[in-house]
């Protein structure tokens, strides 16, 4: 009723073959995208902006790379944290050594140099496969982490040993830095994860993508049908790696402002991975759903006691918190090991027959 | 260069072999704490095919429950009961509401539920013992403290710590009943059944549940062995997580399925990150313990992906 497929006809391959071919998927899209880029800026307070709305685009940008890897081409990886390190950490010097440079360019070309240590560490997967898979990946995490701390090189030899960052104007906008308000800050990141989201969905339907899911639905059949495995896997680390660096580099450049190793530990994958599996594995609007969980939920049952008339001690939330997350998260994998994605696809069918479902 | 990499830690060891010993007694030790955490992954994985994340905080927690309760005033060796008691409610209780509801899902499914489970168990420690790091009751449980020094005559001492010596015991008891359990016993056969294949199991009449529950119950009970163990040797806090990672390389070393294989995985990589850390280490920069475990285990991996004692992975289309 509410969703009908019945009547779109498509009159030629190029309609039958759109990225959304269906009326309606436009229209919520264009709905979702005015709200994110006009309701949003015009309603929502700094508070709203700066702890819900941009750790929430950062995070879904990062489980996208995530899923690209794990989802669509079926490694498991526990590393993201120290990819997202890497283009943290490369954004933060190319910004130091190009001074006057583009920051937002600055911070997308980052991506390139997690990329490329992404593909370095994917090299094993070749031979590993599964579980062992995610320990030498871990392999991955331990060791950046260690670079972090113990090249001083990479965060200009400052006494603290944590990377800030400067103030750097975009076309006379405060961009970065402390003053930087929280709206300038937004609009650059809805910016990047809107491009990236429409780019991989586009990737993903084509041939690189449709490699990717041959190698994670059965890689020997796939290499017999003439798909090369050390480059299709290594493709997808490097992408992958590529979006989680500009993920990591937007989250210390437009949310943290500053950010230590212990930023970027074992925690961050877990809750990537976490975001990835909850919201569905091989699904893009999944991550979205996916980081909006596990990102927003914490964040609203801090609120929940104050709101309810109780008076407990942060620690005590804090633990409440975790002890909810976790079960929750055992709740919904009982419940829908296939994700947020699988609910909503469930959830299309029962609007397509309502009200008359048989 | 070249001299400081391959030729001057040998001198080294050769010059101190006092040094060199007791950096070997450090890497057995550690190398015998990661295989028994190792130890309660496989006794899982074995029976279930489930990758038990959750055993590393299963170890804080164990430890956590004994200190906290000899803390409100249980006498120690009571604690220890009463743990081993909430250690199989745990058990019955994961078996219960986490693995059967999951049977027969992708085993990344079943990682991700032990991982929430990691999160669940975190949360309720801290919720009811407090977050700050705790001083294990090593008199009260009459485990020996102190140390003994040897004299290689004038060549200098090397000093065991009692403590040590007491977990390498405990590890070799505990794996020997172990060992004793799986092969002559009637339940130990049956997990054993289990192990090979479910459906096979099933159709002679084992329960699968009952199995579960008795295996993470096992888990659990070695748990606290660790837990026991590495809080002696440092504080009882959630700080342990991160040694439960390393009982990953461990395990992939060693094999997913093997007991001597988690053992010797163990001891590898215990020899291996003292013997890099102090002796290759300084070259670098030092702290190089964190991931040199990892790195060992990628090269073994990379001549055999499926570890040391693993079974091998047969690909068919």
């Amino acid at each position: 009723m509410f969703y009908r497929e019945a009547g779109q006809f498509k009159t030629s391959y190029k309609a039958d073959q759109a990225l959304f071919p269906i009326l309606q998927d436009r229209v919520g899209l264009a709905v979702i995208l005015i709200t994110a880029f006009a309701v949003i800026p015009a309603l929502a307070n700094d508070f709203f902006l700066t702890s819900i709305m941009i750790p929430f685009l950062v995070f879904s940008l990062a489980a996208i790379g995530l899923n690209i890897l794990t989802g669509f081409c079926g490694q498991l990886s526990l590393g993201t944290g120290a990819f997202m390190g890497v283009g943290a950490y490369a954004a933060y010097k190319l910004t130091s050594i190009f001074p006057d440079a583009n920051v937002i360019v600055m911070v997308l070309l980052s991506g390139v140099f997690s990329a490329a240590i992404g593909a370095v560490f994917g090299l094993p997967s070749l031979r590993i496969k599964g579980l062992y898979l995610a320990v030498t990946t871990l392999a991955a995490q331990f060791f950046l982490e260690w670079c972090f701390i113990r090249i001083p090189w990479l965060y200009n030899y400052n006494a603290s040993g944590a990377i800030e960052v400067p103030r750097r104007e975009v076309f006379g906008i405060i961009a970065t830095g402390a003053e930087a308000t929280p709206l300038a800050r937004y609009f650059i990141v809805l910016g990047i994860t809107v491009l990236i989201a429409f780019l991989m969905a586009n990737v993903l339907r084509g041939r690189i993508g449709r490699s990717w899911m041959m190698i994670r639905d059965m890689d020997i059949a796939a290499e017999l049908m003439g798909i090369r495995p050390l480059q299709t896997k290594l493709m997808a680390f490097a992408v992958s790696s590529y979006i989680c660096g500009v993920a990591g580099a937007m989250m210390v450049f437009f949310w943290l402002n500053a950010a230590e190793p212990s930023s970027y530990s074992i925690r961050l994958s877990f809750q990537v991975l976490f975001m990835v599996i909850l919201g569905g594995l091989g699904s893009l609007g999944g991550a979205f759903m996916g980081a909006a969980f596990i990102w927003i939920l914490p964040v609203i049952l801090k609120f929940v006691p104050g709101l309810l008339g109780f008076d407990l001690a942060a620690e005590t939330v804090e633990h409440a918190t975790f002890m909810i997350v976790g079960a929750l998260i055992i709740f919904f994998l009982i419940v829908e090991p296939h994700g947020f994605a699988r609910l909503w696809q469930i959830a299309k069918q029962k609007l397509r027959v309502w009200p008359f479902p048989y | 260069m070249l001299y400081d990499i391959f030729i001057d830690p040998f001198v080294q060891m050769y010059q101190m072999p006092d040094f060199f010993l007791q950096v070997l007694w450090e890497g057995f030790v550690a190398g015998i704490l990661y295989a028994l955490i190792a130890l309660g992954f496989v006794l899982i994985f074995k029976a279930s095919g489930v990758f038990n994340f959750a055993q590393g905080i299963m170890v804080v927690f164990a430890g956590l429950t004994l200190v906290g309760l000899n803390e409100n005033g249980v006498p120690a060796y009571l604690a220890l009961i009463l743990t081993i008691g909430v250690m199989g409610v745990l058990a019955y209780g994961v078996e219960r509401v986490v693995m059967r509801p999951l049977v027969n899902q992708p085993e990344i499914i079943l990682l991700m539920a032990t991982i929430g489970l990691t999160y669940f168990l975190v949360g309720f420690g801290e919720f009811v013992f407090g977050g700050e790091p705790k001083q294990m009751i090593t008199e009260q449980l009459g485990l020996p403290t102190g140390s003994t020094a040897f004299e290689f005559g004038d060549r200098g001492l090397v000093i065991l710590q009692h403590i040590d010596i007491a977990a390498a015991v405990i590890a070799v008891v505990m794996v020997t009943a172990l060992g004793v359990f799986f092969n002559k016993t009637r339940i130990g056969r049956a997990l054993r059944a289990v192990a090979d294949d479910h459906q096979a199991a099933l159709s002679v009449g084992i329960s699968l549940n009952q199995i579960w529950a008795i295996v993470w119950f096992a888990a659990g009970l070695v748990a606290l062995a660790t837990g026991i163990m590495w809080g002696a040797r440092s504080d009882v806090s959630f700080a342990l997580e991160i040694v439960a990672f390393k009982a990953l390389p461990v395990l992939i070393l060693g094999g997913f399925t093997s007991i001597p294989g988690a053992i010797v995985g163990g001891l590898i990589i215990g020899f291996g990150e003292k013997i890099g850390e102090l002796y290759w280490g300084g070259l670098v920069g030092g702290g190089i313990e964190s991931w040199l475990a990892y790195i060992i285990a990628l090269i073994f991996l990379l001549f055999r992906p499926q570890g040391l004692f693993g079974e091998r992975i047969i690909e068919r289309i």
